[in-house]
């Protein structure tokens, strides 16, 4: 029995350890941000929470438009989100439960679609949203991310696995409609389903860098990851403020992560086992 | 669409069920093609349209001002005599597999343990994931720090051991050891939940059986454990190169556009970025696009090879 318990705790050290390795850079972001830059250069480094916080919070804020931007952010992640909850899921609906001409061929394509990488496609996007006015302007990161061949791909094997096809058929008898029996059947069975779609979404649209980086020219007019890394590149030498921004940007995502937590973990490893 | 109204639809699509009665025409279905129009019409315009015009482009010599010119084979004859192209391309695979390795290792030997752990499991894995959610630019910017030369963490770790400080980010292998542990650490957690959800998925039937037959921990995981796991670790790898092939933000971040010092950070996507969106090099920028597709079908044609070709055996 007891060499059982010392290889529980054997075991449960080497995963607390992880755990630490894991929220370690969490930590010392906040003993960053709550000592001052002079406290930090100094060898050896300050452990400790210092009582800076508030100074390293205000100073963020005089270098760049932390709350413009954190709105623009939020704008962004909120829209594409909503976004893509309903055309993915509508579209991912019809794929699962009617049959139509073209069916398969159009399913073949969407799938096809998620090989190609986004690279691909940026100069001439970039084009296009000069000629349609959109370079600097929010649409450009809403629009094109509006619907997503993922998103549909994971939805339609859930309605599929969870929807019976004589549901369906009773509500069409009922006068339901097609886009009725996707309001008031499909879309309120599909909770678990549209809550990790939409914690997927949104924080993948509220870390996105790169599209953004080119496409949002205005320096007064960023979204939360390229306001961070301009205040890293023209601020760099002033750690605890940087840091202090750096954790002001990733605290609402968090927040949101935990909130949703058990959900997300369930639907992010399912897919793989499954398919 | 041509004669699709004059033939009954059972006949261009012979397709049976619910929703089809035979004779319907073609725009009977308009709610259906509706319902799909959203993804489609957006592809169209932000995906096929870009990524053709990417073709296209890859041809000319474009500075986004002055007219196109056609150049032919121009921009691939320049990429394949470009040093910066073959440092970006081997950083690119040295950075894969710097990073990808250890993930994959550390991530599977954690999911085993986390199998057998009972009690606080769910703290383990919300944990262990949060660093996949976690902005990249955030981490990237921390990471820089702990490896700056003169106040940073891990020379701070050194210098207390009594081991001379290292210029981490002014130095080629320096550079790489940042961007990988930072790779590491956001994406261990992620590859560990999966490998869990893979290693549960395992019938416990046949680790009876194996016990029965006299077999060992070790004999067990390479007997059952890993084959049995082999589509799931096929997933992981195929995911991470798609990942690893296209890093950008934790070099650009850390390093700047230039790449760093030997140009070590350069990456073939930020080589990529800088060339289109700073140098204004659009066609030479659509040619290294092009590269890029390339090099992740061919990556994971061979992921796929190597797994599938094993499992084939069996």
């Amino acid at each position: 029995m007891t060499r059982y318990k010392w290889r529980g705790i054997a075991l449960h050290a080497v995963l607390v350890l992880a755990l630490l390795v894991f929220m370690f850079p969490f930590v010392w972001t906040i003993i960053m941000a709550s000592n001052t830059t002079a406290d930090i250069y100094r060898f050896p480094p300050k452990f400790t929470f210092g009582g800076h916080f508030g100074d390293n919070v205000r100073q963020v804020l005089d270098n760049v438009a932390f709350f413009q931007s954190m709105a623009n952010t939020a704008t962004v992640a909120i829209s594409t989100t909503l976004l893509v909850l309903f055309f993915d899921s509508l579209a991912a609906f019809t794929f699962a439960k009617f049959r139509f001409p073209g069916r398969n061929a159009l399913f073949v394509i969407l799938l096809a679609t998620m090989l190609l990488p986004a690279q691909l496609s940026a100069v001439p996007q970039f084009q296009t949203m000069a000629l349609l006015g959109w370079v600097g302007s929010l649409k450009a990161l809403i629009i094109p991310g509006a619907a997503n061949a993922f998103g549909i791909f994971w939805m339609r094997q859930y309605f599929q696995n969870s929807i019976h096809d004589e549901l369906v058929e009773a509500a069409t008898l009922d006068g339901c409609g097609f886009f009725g029996t996707y309001w008031h059947v499909a879309l309120p069975s599909a909770r678990p389903a549209l809550a990790f779609l939409g914690i997927f979404t949104f924080v993948g649209s509220w870390n996105d860098y790169m599209w953004p980086l080119i496409v949002l020219t205005n320096p007064n007019h960023l979204t939360l990851q390229v306001a961070l890394s301009t205040l890293n590149r023209s601020h760099g030498v002033d750690y605890s403020m940087v840091m202090t921004g750096a954790l002001m940007a990733m605290v609402p995502l968090v927040i949101v992560f935990g909130i949703f937590a058990r959900q997300f973990i369930k639907g992010a490893t399912e897919g793989a086992v499954r398919g | 669409m041509t004669g699709t109204a004059t033939v009954p639809a059972a006949t261009t699509a012979p397709l049976t069920g619910k929703g089809q009665r035979p004779g319907r025409r073609i725009w009977s279905y308009w709610r259906f093609y509706l319902a799909l129009s959203p993804f489609y019409v957006l592809f169209a315009v932000f995906g096929l349209y870009p990524m053709l015009s990417t073709i296209v482009l890859a041809f000319q010599r474009w500075d986004g001002l002055s007219a196109r010119r056609f150049t032919g084979l121009g921009n691939f004859e320049f990429l394949v005599q470009d040093p910066t192209f073959w440092t970006a391309l081997e950083n690119t695979i040295v950075l894969f597999f710097m990073s990808t390795v250890p993930t994959l290792v550390i991530a599977l030997l954690l999911a085993v343990m986390l199998q057998s752990a009972v009690r606080f499991t769910n703290v383990y894995r919300i944990a262990y994931f949060i660093p996949n959610v976690t902005s990249l630019v955030a981490m990237a910017i921390f990471f820089s720090s702990i490896f700056s030369t003169n106040f940073g963490l891990v020379n701070a770790a050194l210098r207390s051991l009594g081991i001379p400080q290292q210029d981490w980010l002014g130095q080629p292998w320096g550079i790489k050891i940042a961007i990988s542990t930072m790779i590491v650490w956001q994406w261990v957690g992620y590859n560990t939940l999966i490998y869990l959800a893979g290693l549960q998925a395992i019938p416990k039937e046949q680790y009876e059986a194996a016990k029965v037959d006299g077999a060992g921990p070790v004999r067990t995981l390479f007997s059952i454990t890993l084959p049995q796991l082999r589509p799931v670790i096929l997933f992981t790898v195929v995911i991470s190169t798609i990942g690893g092939l296209q890093t950008f933000t934790e070099p650009q971040v850390m390093v700047g556009n230039s790449g760093g010092t030997g140009q070590s950070g350069m990456t073939v996507v930020l080589l990529f970025y800088r060339t289109a969106f700073l140098d204004n090099d659009y066609g030479y920028a659509a040619a290294i696009a092009l590269s890029i597709f390339l090099l992740v079908l061919l990556f994971t044609a061979i992921n796929w090879r190597i797994f599938r070709g094993r499992s084939d055996d069996r």
